[in-house]
C-alpha cells in the first residue's frame, strides 16, 4: 500500500518495515492497555452509583437528596453526530495521506483541513456535553458514574487534543511545501495516531452511551 | 527524526572527543546511556540497601526503639519501592541499553535521543520519588500502597502523593524505553539474525518489553484514580463514595504480577549468556528457552489474584488463580532444567560470573519452591502477610535478580570498562554475598511460618523470634559488607586493573568481536549472522579470531548529541509534579509548556547538526 519512494537514507530493517510506523504501532498496542483498564473502570462502576444524574433512564435515582425517577443525562443524538464527524474525519485523513503519497499538494492540504475541523468540532462537541451535563447536576465527584465518565471521556479528548495538535502541525507544514511524496510517511505515522483515537472512540461510544 | 544511516558521509565521530558532563548531558550513545543507568541506578540500589540495613538494626532485638514506627514504615516502604523501580529495572536497563545493539550487529538503538529520554526521565522520578525524604514525607504505606490507608481521610500527608508522581514518572520513561528496545530489537538485527538466531539475553528483553507495554498503562491509570480520589475528590477506591478498595488490589496486582516477571526474566537472560560461556557449551535446548519465556510472560498476565487469596474473592476466583499460578511453575522449571543441562558434560570455567549464575539457579529454585507453596490457597492464609512471603521474594529478587544482575556486571565489565576485574576480589564478593544473603533470608521461612507478621516495626521478647531475627541482622551486615567489596573491586580496577582484550572469555555472542570498550560506532563493519553464537560459529571455520583493531571511523554516520530530551525530561516531570500537590496550575503550565517546546525543537532537530 505505500508509495513513497524509500530514501537511500534509510537502511534496509530486519523485517521490512519502517522504524518509526513499528514505534507508532507499539505504542499504539500500549494505549490499549490504558484504554482498556480506563473502559474496565468504568464498566466496574456501572450502575453503582449512590446518587443520580445518571446515563440512562432510571425509575430508582437519588438525584438532590431525593428519591426520584431520573432522566437520562445522554444526549445520543449530538453525541452520534460527534462520533459520525469522527469517523469521517479518520476518512478524511485517508484522502489527505492519498493525497501526500501522490504528491498532490491540494488534496493533501485539503482533506487534512477536514481533518483538524473534524477533530476540533469533536472536542468542541465534548465541551459542549461536558458544560450540558455540569448544569444538570453531573460534577466530577458527584458520582461514580461522573468520576468513572470524565476520567475516561477526558482522556480520550485529551488524545483527540494531541492529535488535533500533531495533525494541526502537519497542515501548517504541508501548507509551506515541507510534506512532499518522499516525507509522506510523517503523515501516515499521525493518521495511524488518529485512527487509534477513532478506534477507542468507537468502543467508548456503544459501551458508554448505548448500552444499558 | 533519527534513524542510523550507514556509510553515509557526516561528521567524523571520534568519540576522544567527547568529554566532559555536557558530552554526557546530550549524549545520544547508548553505551553511555547504559553506563549512566548503572551508575544512577547503583547508587539508588546502595541507598536502598542502606534502608533495609536500617530496618534489620530496628529488627535485631525485640522492643528496639531505634526507629519509630511512622520511620520504620517509611524505610520499609521506599526500600522495596527503590530496589524495584531504581535498582532492578534500571540495573537491567543499562544492560538492554549496553548490549542489545551490540548482540544484535546495531550501531545504536531504533531511537537514539528518546532512549536519552528515558534515562533522564528516570532520574527526575527517582529524584522525585526521594525528595519525600526532605519533606520527611517518604511513602510509608507498603510498597502496593493497598487502599483505603492511601485515601486522604487515613493518609492525609504527602507521602501517597510523592509515591503516586515519582512512579508516574518513572512509568514513562520505562514505557518510552520499552517501545524503543521492542522496536530496536524488532527491526534492526543485523543481516542473518533471524529471531532464532538472537541470544537468549535479547530474547528475553524482548519479552520483557512486551511486559512493560502492556504492564505499566494499567498502573499508569491505577495511580490516576488514586490521585484523583486523593486531591479531586472521586470515590473509586473509597467505600463510603460507593468505591471498591478491592479494585485497587486488581488493578495494582494486574500490574504488579507481570512486574516481577519484568524483574526476573532479564536475569534469566543474563544468565543464559553466561552459563554457557562458562560451560564451553551452547546453552542447552534454545527453542524451550524461547517459547517457556513466551509462556511465562502470557501466563504472567493471569495469576495477579494470587496476591489476593485472603481478600474474600469466593473458591472459583481463588481456584482459577491457583491452578494458573502452579501452572507457571512449569515453564520456569524447563528453563531450570535447561540451565542444568547447558553446565552438564561442559568444560566448567570458575570465574566470577560463573559463581553468580551458578549461584542464581541455586537460589532461584528456593525462590521459587517457596513461590508454589504460595500458590495454594489455603496455605497461602497461614502465609501471607508473614515473614514467610519476605523469604520467598527476596530469593526470587535477591537470590534471583540481583545475583543475575551481578553476574553480568561481573561478565560485561571488561567490554564496558576495557579492565578486568580482580577474580580474588571477585570471588571473595561472592562468598560474602553467598553467606550474607542466606543468612538474611533463610531464617525468614522460619521466622514465617512462625507467625512474625509483615510490615511490623518491633515484636515483643516472648514471641520467639529474637534469635532469627538477630542472626538475619548479622547476616545484612554481611551482605552490606560483600558491596564494599565489589565496591573496592570496581575503584581498584578503574584505576589500574588489568587491560581487557576484545574477547576475555571465549564468548559466543556479537559484543565480544569488537574491541574493548567498544567504538562509538560498535562495528567497524556491519557484521552477518550464520547461526546462533555467532562468534564460535566464526571460530569453528575460521579459527581463533585476532583481536579487533580500532579504526578510525571516517565515514561513519551517527546521530548527534542533542540536549532536547533532558529538557523535554523535565518539562515532563514538572508536569507530573505539578500534581503533587493538589493541582498547582502554574507548575502544571510550565511543564506542559517545556514539553511542548522541547518535542517540537527534537521534532524539527536535523538528525546530524
Amino acid at each position: 500500500m505505500a508509495h513513497a519512494t524509500a530514501h537511500a537514507m534509510h537502511p534496509p530493517t530486519a523485517t521490512g518495515l519502517d522504524t518509526r510506523k513499528l514505534a507508532i504501532w507499539t505504542f499504539i498496542g500500549s494505549e490499549c492497555l490504558f484504554f482498556a483498564t480506563l473502559i474496565s473502570n468504568y464498566l466496574v462502576f456501572k450502575g453503582k452509583s449512590l446518587v443520580g444524574p445518571l446515563p440512562h433512564e432510571a425509575s430508582q435515582c437519588v438525584l438532590h437528596g431525593q428519591m426520584t425517577t431520573c432522566e437520562p443525562i445522554f444526549e445520543i443524538p449530538l453525541v452520534t453526530f460527534g462520533t459520525a464527524v469522527l469517523l469521517f474525519s479518520s476518512f478524511f485523513v485517508v484522502l489527505a495521506l492519498n493525497g501526500a503519497q501522490h504528491g498532490n499538494r491540494k488534496r493533501l492540504i485539503g482533506w487534512l483541513s477536514a481533518t483538524v475541523v473534524c477533530g476540533l468540532f469533536f472536542i468542541g462537541m465534548q465541551v459542549y456535553e461536558f458544560r450540558h451535563f455540569y448544569h444538570k447536576g453531573l460534577g466530577f465527584t458527584t458520582n461514580l458514574f461522573g468520576s468513572s465518565f470524565y476520567t475516561l471521556t477526558g482522556f480520550h479528548g485529551t488524545h483527540v487534543t494531541i492529535g488535533v495538535i500533531w495533525l494541526a502541525t502537519l497542515l501548517v507544514l504541508a501548507i509551506r511545501g515541507k510534506i512532499p511524496a518522499e516525507k509522506s510517511l510523517n503523515l501516515e505515522l499521525a493518521a495511524l495516531y488518529w485512527h487509534f483515537v477513532d478506534v477507542v472512540w468507537i468502543v467508548i461510544f456503544p459501551v458508554v452511551y448505548l448500552m444499558r | 527524526m533519527a534513524t542510523i544511516a550507514m556509510g553515509h558521509a557526516g561528521a567524523e565521530a571520534a568519540y576522544a572527543g567527547k568529554r566532559g558532563l555536557w558530552s554526557w548531558i546530550t549524549t545520544v550513545d547508548h553505551k553511555r546511556i547504559g553506563i549512566l543507568y548503572g551508575v544512577t541506578a547503583f547508587l539508588f540500589f546502595l541507598l536502598g540497601g542502606v534502608e533495609a540495613l536500617l530496618l534489620r538494626w530496628q529488627l535485631g532485638a525485640p522492643d528496639k526503639t531505634f526507629l519509630s514506627p511512622e520511620v520504620y514504615n517509611q524505610l520499609f516502604t521506599m526500600h522495596g519501592t527503590t530496589m524495584i523501580f531504581l535498582g532492578v529495572m534500571p540495573l537491567s536497563a543499562m544492560f538492554f541499553n549496553y548490549f542489545i545493539p551490540l548482540q544484535i550487529g546495531a550501531r545504536d538503538v531504533a531511537f537514539p535521543r528518546l532512549n536519552a529520554y528515558s534515562y533522564w526521565v528516570f532520574l527526575f522520578g527517582g529524584l522525585v520519588l526521594n525528595a519525600s525524604f526532605l519533606f520527611n514525607a517518604a511513602p510509608d504505606m507498603g510498597w502496593f500502597a493497598y487502599a483505603n490507608l492511601t485515601s486522604r481521610q487515613y493518609s492525609p500527608g504527602l507521602n501517597v502523593d510523592f509515591w503516586i508522581i515519582g512512579l508516574q514518572i518513572l512509568g514513562i520513561a520505562s514505557l518510552a524505553a520499552a517501545v524503543n528496545f521492542f522496536v530496536t530489537i524488532i527491526n534492526l538485527r543485523a543481516p542473518g539474525m533471524k529471531m532464532m538466531r538472537m541470544p537468549m539475553f535479547v530474547w528475553m528483553s524482548l519479552i520483557t518489553q512486551v511486559l512493560l507495554l502492556l504492564a505499566f498503562p494499567i498502573i499508569t491509570v491505577a495511580l490516576v484514580l488514586l490521585m484523583l480520589d486523593r486531591n479531586f475528590g472521586t470515590h473509586f477506591f473509597v467505600p463510603s463514595g460507593g468505591g471498591d478498595p478491592v479494585l485497587w488490589q486488581h488493578l495494582f496486582w494486574l500490574f504488579g504480577h507481570p512486574e516481577v516477571y519484568i524483574l526476573i526474566l532479564p536475569a534469566f537472560g543474563v544468565v543464559s549468556e553466561i552459563l554457557p560461556v562458562f560451560s564451553r557449551k551452547p546453552l542447552f535446548g534454545y527453542a524451550a528457552m524461547v517459547f517457556s519465556g513466551c509462556f511465562i510472560a502470557f501466563l504472567g498476565f493471569g495469576v495477579w489474584s494470587h496476591h489476593m487469596f485472603s481478600t474474600g474473592m469466593g473458591p472459583m476466583a481463588d481456584t482459577v488463580f491457583s491452578l494458573g499460578t502452579m501452572l507457571i511453575a512449569i515453564p520456569t522449571g524447563v528453563k531450570i532444567f535447561n540451565w542444568i543441562g547447558t553446565v552438564w558434560g561442559g568444560s566448567i570455567q570458575f570465574k566470577t560470573p560463573m559463581y553468580f549464575a551458578l549461584g542464581f539457579v541455586a537460589m532461584f529454585i528456593i525462590g521459587g519452591l517457596s513461590g508454589v507453596m504460595h500458590a495454594s490457597p489455603p496455605a497461602d492464609l497461614q502465609q501471607t502477610d508473614s515473614y514467610f512471603i519476605v523469604a520467598h521474594f527476596h530469593y526470587v529478587l535477591f537470590g534471583g535478580s540481583i545475583f543475575a544482575l551481578t553476574a553480568g556486571a561481573y561478565y560485561w565489565f571488561p567490554k564496558m570498562t576495557g579492565r578486568m576485574l580482580s577474580e580474588a576480589l571477585g570471588k571473595v564478593h561472592f562468598w560474602l554475598m553467598f553467606l550474607g544473603f542466606n543468612l538474611t533470608f533463610a531464617p525468614m521461612h522460619i521466622l514465617g511460618l512462625n507467625g512474625m507478621p509483615r510490615r511490623v516495626y518491633t515484636y515483643s521478647a516472648d514471641m520467639g523470634f529474637g534469635f532469627w531475627n538477630a542472626v538475619e541482622t548479622a547476616g545484612s551486615l554481611i551482605l552490606g559488607l560483600s558491596f564494599l567489596v565489589f565496591i573496592v573491586n570496581i575503584l581498584k580496577t578503574l584505576r589500574r586493573g588489568a587491560v581487557a582484550p576484545a574477547d576475555p572469555w571465549h564468548g559466543a555472542t556479537l559484543e565480544w568481536s569488537i574491541p574493548s570498550p567498544p567504538q562509538e560506532w560498535n562495528f567497524a563493519v556491519e557484521p552477518t549472522v550464520e547461526g546462533r553464537d555467532p562468534l564460535w560459529e566464526l571460530q569453528r571455520t575460521r579459527g581463533a579470531l585476532p583481536e579487533p583493531t580500532r579504526v578510525s571511523g571516517k565515514g561513519i554516520h551517527l546521530p548527534s548529541p542533542s540536549y532536547w530530551p533532558i529538557v523535554t525530561a523535565f518539562g515532563t516531570a514538572l508536569t507530573l509534579v505539578g500534581f503533587l500537590m493538589h493541582v498547582t496550575l502554574g507548575v502544571i503550565v510550565a511543564g506542559v509548556a517545556i514539553t511542548m517546546l522541547g518535542i517540537f525543537a527534537w521534532a524539527f532537530e536535523p538528525a546530524d547538526h
